[in-house]
């Protein structure tokens, strides 16, 4: 992210070429709206974990569907950005497909399925399997940002709690699932605690993708456009998932390998693949796994020379 | 084998065209112009424009067109479009009172200055299918009028007092002073809904607010979920006159004007400890003529207000962060219809936790997997 990126925007002339739309604003959003969304940024990224208000706008695409993660990315976004959209882990998705496409006809930016080619990336459902790097921004799409919301509707009674930090109502409801099932029945989703303070949705990642944001070298940025709320968490802040002491937090862990790449250390979609319900495990990651599948080709093709 | 989901850019681009030629249907029938739909398809405009938030008749109709009809997308359309609209000025509050009336409805009192005009409604149309209409170029008969003096379906009154205006003269209803300072409202479409929000704020999500959802909400009020004591005190529909005052002039001029439904409803209150018992005011504002959309906001408005009036609450009219939160289609519309998008990782995850809950269960004697909320 760079606030300075107004100063720095070409010419929406030099930019317009083939199918990118000249008769709007670069990435979309207008100068004016993409200040007021850094604002609640900076804000959000000084108070880690805190939802910050902001004046969402209706965009073209449905709320629901990933507005807010696309003012965010239209807000930080610039020229020389590379940018990578995923939606469950995979570029190709048809919800993917199409921010991707927003982003393209509206901003012209080089865009890419590498996650270590990418600047920005914004996703939904899932943080790559790769590791981010410092300098890389992850926009997550963000459908419910209060983490309470399940437990308590209100938003006046959960503003409360958050400000008190009273968090019990959270525990409770992960101790109720400890009492009835004898483990913790929360798979994705699941809260987390940033930087000592805040309890956050990290949005609906498995909680398989829970560690990866603890610590991480890049900065991570949550844009709810329905519910007109914007949190992040800086580089190297702790993200820490609730448990307790004899019932630590624990991710999903599976006894297959990817069908594809063979990968053991991924998050794995099942898919079925007859109608005799006969299942195949693969990695809900594609970039992770489509450069698995070349890495071993190559390897195998210099082997054979 | 397996086939990853590829080609996502090409299904997009064939659903556009799928769509076009669902849109247009049988080639050999002439294609709808935006205006017909502008001129025969009124009242679906009149809808689209409020709660899209623009009045503009040929923009909602084009929306109208370019969604098959379906009035939300329609909303959704114009609300996308309006959201890259500057803000160039703000109008003077509106002189309702002045409106030039085409119909003009009180349940309240017989007889009122400016008299009853029943006007165009379909209130009183037995509702037979007019097989007629069947048959297309029917001419349409123009309205007979007893006076002739007078335009058909008109008042022609500078001043039509408003019903509860009259009410006031007798001190039996509530007034509401302009608050000292007369603060600027706020705009919903450019800050976030806060709660709790001021009435002005609510008025304006329910002026944007799905009117199906209104009147389900309204009705709600007269089933005994929250207490409503109604009377419409005055339905009005007409034009208005937009003013507005630049600042090198310093006073107010027209800029043009808007045809409105006005909806005044007249509640019953017991009165507390500051008030005496009178009527307390539930207002309702469309644009165009949306008579169920302006009596469904009244009525919702005087139910959000038991927060100020002291009244206990304990119905979902009542409650502002249930109503305001849940009024609006496009967010409502978006977020039920998002569950169409993949959630392959969700589900993976939540498969995983059944298969875990269930192994568990078959273990102990306890059948029942308890449902897992999502």
């Amino acid at each position: 992210m760079n606030v300075a990126h107004e100063i720095e925007l070409a010419p929406l002339t030099e930019l317009a070429s083939g199918d990118v739309q000249s008769n709007f604003n670069f990435a979309y959003l207008d100068e004016r709206t993409k200040r007021m969304i850094r604002r609640a940024l900076l804000k959000a990224v000084s108070i880690p974990g805190y939802q910050v208000p902001f004046g969402s706008r209706e965009m073209p695409l449905p709320y629901g569907w990933g507005t807010g993660g696309i003012q965010v990315t239209a807000s930080v976004i610039g020229p020389k950005d590379v940018l990578k959209i995923i939606d469950q882990g995979s570029d190709d998705t048809v919800n993917a497909v199409n921010i991707r496409r927003f982003f393209e006809r509206t901003a012209g930016v080089a865009t890419t399925t590498h996650t270590l080619d990418a600047s920005l990336i914004q996703t939904r459902h899932r943080i790559p399997e790769i590791p981010l790097q410092e300098g890389q921004v992850i926009i997550y799409q963000v459908p419910v940002p209060e983490p309470m919301q399940r437990l308590e509707p209100r938003e006046t009674e959960t503003r409360t709690l958050h400000g008190l930090a009273e968090y019990g109502l959270l525990h409770v409801k992960l101790y109720e699932d400890i009492a009835k099932y004898g483990h913790i029945a929360t798979t994705y989703d699941y809260p987390v605690l940033v930087n000592g303070r805040y309890i956050m949705a990290p949005s609906p990642i498995p909680k398989f993708d829970n560690p990866k944001m603890h610590m991480n070298p890049a900065l991570q940025l949550f844009g709810a456009g329905r519910e007109k709320r914007i949190y992040a968490v800086p580089p190297y802040t702790s993200v820490e998932s609730l448990g307790f002491e004899d019932h630590p937090f624990e991710v999903q862990r599976w006894d297959a390998a990817c069908a594809l790449c063979g990968a053991k250390d991924s998050f794995l979609d099942e898919v079925i693949t007859d109608d005799l319900g006969t299942r195949m495990h693969v990695c809900s990651d594609s970039d992770y796994c489509q450069s698995r599948q070349d890495a071993s080709r190559s390897a195998h093709g210099e082997a054979a020379i | 084998m397996y086939v990853a989901v590829k080609g996502g850019e090409n299904a997009i681009l064939n659903s556009y065209l799928l769509l076009a030629a669902q849109r247009r249907g049988d080639n050999r029938l002439p294609e709808l112009s935006v205006l017909q739909i502008q001129q025969q398809l009124k009242l679906a405009v009149d809808r689209v424009m409020n709660e899209g938030s623009v009045y503009d008749p040929e923009l909602a109709a084009l929306a109208i067109k370019q969604a098959s009809g379906d009035l939300i997308e329609a909303i959704f359309l114009l609300r996308a479009y309006r959201a890259t609209l500057p803000r160039l000025g703000i109008t003077q509050p509106l002189k309702t009172e002045r409106m030039s009336l085409q119909r003009r409805i009180s349940a309240t009192f017989k007889d009122l200055p400016g008299g009853q005009v029943l006007g165009p409604t379909y209130d009183y149309t037995q509702r037979l299918l007019d097989f007629t209409l069947l048959a297309s170029s029917q001419p349409v008969p123009t309205a007979v009028t007893h006076n002739t003096e007078e335009q058909p379906g008109r008042i022609d009154l500078a001043v039509t007092p408003r019903v509860v205006d009259l009410l006031n003269n007798e001190g039996l209803i509530e007034t509401r002073p302009i608050p000292p300072g007369d603060p600027a409202p706020v705009d919903l479409t450019r800050e976030p809904l806060r709660f709790p929000a001021v009435r002005s704020t609510r008025l304006q999500n329910l002026a944007r607010g799905d009117e199906g959802f209104l009147l389900a909400m309204a009705y709600s009020t007269q089933r005994g979920y929250a207490h409503s004591h109604p009377f419409v005190g005055e339905v009005r529909l007409g034009q208005v006159a937009l003013e507005i005052v630049p600042e090198e002039l310093g006073f107010a001029i027209s800029i043009g004007d808007i045809e409105i439904t006005e909806c005044e409803m007249v509640n019953q209150f017991a009165g507390s400890k500051t008030e005496p018992p009178q009527f307390t005011r539930g207002y309702g504002l469309a644009f165009g003529h949306s008579e169920r959309k302006a009596m469904a906001m009244s009525l919702v408005d005087r139910a959000l207000r038991a927060d100020e009036l002291g009244e206990p609450i304990e119905s979902p009219a009542q409650m502002q962060e249930f109503v305001l939160s849940h009024s609006d289609s496009l967010e409502a519309s978006g977020f039920v219809q998002h569950l169409k998008l993949p959630h392959y990782v969700d589900f993976q995850s939540e498969l995983e936790l059944i298969r875990k809950m269930r192994a568990a269960s078959s273990q102990t004697p306890s059948p029942t997997v308890p449902g897992v909320t999502a």
